[in-house]
């Protein structure tokens, strides 16, 4: 609502809802900007695997999945050889959705001394083959895992102040669904209610129904997103409780799914086979739900192996692995079960993450999630088009507004541009680039910065269709693009049975066609110059559901 | 017009005293409350990761309670009522006074 009037000395009067209300809208607008671009980013790393498929052309498309215990010993086998002296391997197995094995390795004692060579982070990693066992070579790019670092951590920005910054918005993401919950008193009714056409109304209808509809989800995404990383939010108790070495790996046991570090002996041995390592594996879980192997101090007597449960089978991430004497072969621990509140962690965690769902229900966390996005871009939007009427001179507005409305327009239009501009970035800079990883983030900040300026530059009503027609020609550009640039155009792609190259084009297609849609929604829009109150009130347009908010008029703009 | 002024400097500093309450002071009443439940008879691990679950919705609520009462001072005071007991349980137990059960 307005801000509070400030010739009143006492607010009494004021409801609880009248202050929720503020408090919905100023803690929302705060970090409205960076909550939609959290809320977008996380919504496509659901599909994330399928991102970076489509990300790494030079991979070739597998068909079947081969089985999980040869490709581990095949893998280990050539690690010692590519990382002899290591003190430990993580072989990532190849899942259906991410069909390759991805392996991390921490680099010799000596190498991180020594700095030449191996990387500053101490270790190393490289891309496996499954069918063949031979390293693959794919252009450097995050693929989609930008988008889900991003997410949660503003990627680039240092790890920890990424993840408080992240956890800021999250908190007050909390703070603004429970104060829209108290304000919005027919939750039930306005649920069914939607006014078409009515400016600030529409808007309204809009963002509640969006809100209403997802509620659940939304409550959930949330707060398990700051459980992710409470330990980190909330170092307290442990910090607190948790002080001998016993203790720590007690705690980091009820969490991790990495075993606890053990002393190499310095004897050599070598490894036994991690072949029947996995099949035990196998035969307690599945034939494809392993999900990594860690070798710790592999070659030495003191080798350990652990064979980690995979995500896609149930829902939880608390940690579940076998733990044998790398050595002998010999089970030394069955790690299957965490404390009931571990678990419950590991329950959040795994609902945040969605890895477990299949996917029909991954389309669906993708399309709630979306509705989200929708949830916080009309709040936004909803701040502008309700202040603008209440403007003294709509043509020339504050400050405080002006700035308000042109950051919509950039973080809102301006966001699809720069992530299309990214996935443009991938197929245009060259595949043995140096840094082309950085290159591909770099041309996203650039992208969106320079849709800031085009806002700051534009009137704002043009501005919003002039950008939503830029989004919309790169994606509609983008699968042609990929044609061009690589052998796996949409048709190969569906000749080959290739669903995950076929998916993200049609995906994107899509997604052109829904920012065509907003821009010439925004385009016809005549703004009203004056509301009438009574009427509006009256008219109830009867049960429309998650499809039309994105309706909405997207900006009611000044004449 | 002195006094319009006046009363509009009160209402922004109430303002800035409710927000610090509760950023700030939330954050400290879930902080508070995540090292108390320690003191719970559970086991010690499940009760640190129990009290870090926990601490968000605290949060939360904190925050709303600052902005739903009728004056800054009101929020004030209905943190530190919470606070206090969960600071002497807090302190008893990073004291060693008091240990959860299996602890």
């Amino acid at each position: 609502m307005t801000p509070a009037n400030t010739t009143s000395v006492k607010p009494q009067g004021r409801g609880i809802r009248q202050t929720m209300s503020d408090l919905h809208t100023w803690a929302g607008l705060l970090v409205g900007w960076l909550l939609y671009a959290m809320f977008l980013t996380g919504t496509v790393s659901y599909f994330k695997d399928e991102l970076s498929q489509w990300m790494r052309p030079d991979v070739p498309h597998q068909r079947v999945l081969p089985d999980a215990a040869v490709v581990a010993q095949n893998v280990s086998h050539q690690l010692t050889t590519l990382a002899a002296g290591s003190p430990q391997w993580s072989v990532y197995l190849p899942t259906e959705r991410n069909p390759v094995v991805n392996v991390f390795w921490r680099n010799a004692p000596t190498d991180v001394k020594g700095d030449k060579g191996g990387n500053r982070r101490g270790f190393e990693e490289a891309t496996f083959d499954p069918a063949t066992g031979q390293r693959l070579k794919a252009r450097e790019t995050l693929g989609g895992e930008f988008f889900y670092r991003f997410h949660f951590q503003f990627h680039p920005l240092p790890v920890l102040w990424g993840r408080w910054l992240a956890g800021f918005c999250a908190m007050f993401m909390l703070v603004a669904i429970i104060s829209g919950v108290i304000t919005h008193k027919k939750i039930f009714i306005d649920f069914f209610t939607f006014r078409w056409g009515k400016g600030q109304r529409s808007w309204l209808d809009a963002h509640n129904a969006l809100s209403v509809f997802g509620l659940p989800f939304h409550l959930m995404i949330t707060y398990t997103g700051l459980v992710t990383l409470m330990a980190m939010y909330m170092p307290w108790g442990a910090q607190v409780a948790i002080k001998t070495p016993a203790e720590r790996a007690q705690m980091s046991a009820q969490l991790s799914a990495f075993p606890p570090p053990i002393k190499a002996t310095g004897d050599k041995a070598p490894l036994a086979s991690i072949d029947a390592m996995v099949r035990q594996a196998q035969a307690r879980w599945g034939a494809n739900d392993v999900g990594r192997v860690s070798i710790t101090n592999p070659g030495d007597a003191a080798a350990r192996v652990a064979v980690t449960r995979g995500e896609a089978t149930r829902v939880s991430m608390s940690p579940q692995y076998l733990l044998f004497n790398g050595t002998t072969g010999e089970l030394l621990d069955v790690k299957d079960n965490v404390g009931a509140a571990a678990e419950t962690r590991g329950v959040m965690y795994a609902l945040h993450l969605g890895r477990f769902s299949d996917l029909h229900l991954r389309w669906l966390y993708f399309l709630v999630s979306l509705g989200g996005t929708a949830m916080v871009g009309t709040g936004l939007v909803m701040w502008t088009v309700k202040r603008r009427s209440q403007l003294p001179d709509p043509a020339r507005p504050h400050f405080g507004f002006h700035v308000v409305e042109r950051l919509n327009i950039a973080a809102i239009a301006g966001l699809s541009v720069a992530m299309t501009a990214f996935l443009w970035g991938n197929r245009l800079i060259p595949a043995d680039a140096a840094g082309r990883s950085a290159t591909e983030v770099d041309l996203f900040y650039g992208a969106w910065a320079a849709t800031l300026l085009y806002a700051l530059g534009r009137p704002a009503r043009r501005a919003w269709i002039e950008l939503l027609w830029i989004a919309t020609a790169l994606l509609t550009l983008l699968p042609l693009l990929n044609a061009l640039t690589t052998s796996r155009g949409l048709w190969h792609s569906v000749a080959a049975g290739d669903w995950v190259y076929v998916g993200v084009d049609l995906m994107v297609w899509a997604l052109a066609a829904l920012h065509a849609w907003l821009a010439i929604r925004t385009a016809r829009h005549k703004p009203k110059l004056k509301t009438k109150p009574v009427r509006a009130a009256q008219v109830a347009a009867a049960a429309q559901t998650s499809d039309t908010p994105v309706n909405a008029r997207l900006n009611e703009d000044r004449a | 017009m002195a006094q319009v002024r006046r009363a509009a400097r009160l209402n922004v500093s109430a303002l800035v005293s409710r927000i610090v309450a509760a950023i700030g002071g939330g954050y400290v009443v879930a902080a508070l409350a995540s090292v108390a439940v320690l003191a719970l008879p559970m086991d010690k691990s499940q009760a640190v990761i129990t009290g870090m679950l926990a601490s968000f919705a605290i949060y939360a609520g904190a925050v709303v309670w600052v902005f739903a009462v009728r004056s800054a001072w009101r929020a004030w005071a209905g943190l530190l009522v919470v606070a206090a007991p969960l600071a002497l349980v807090a302190w008893a137990v990073s004291s060693g006074l008091v240990t959860g059960g299996a602890a």
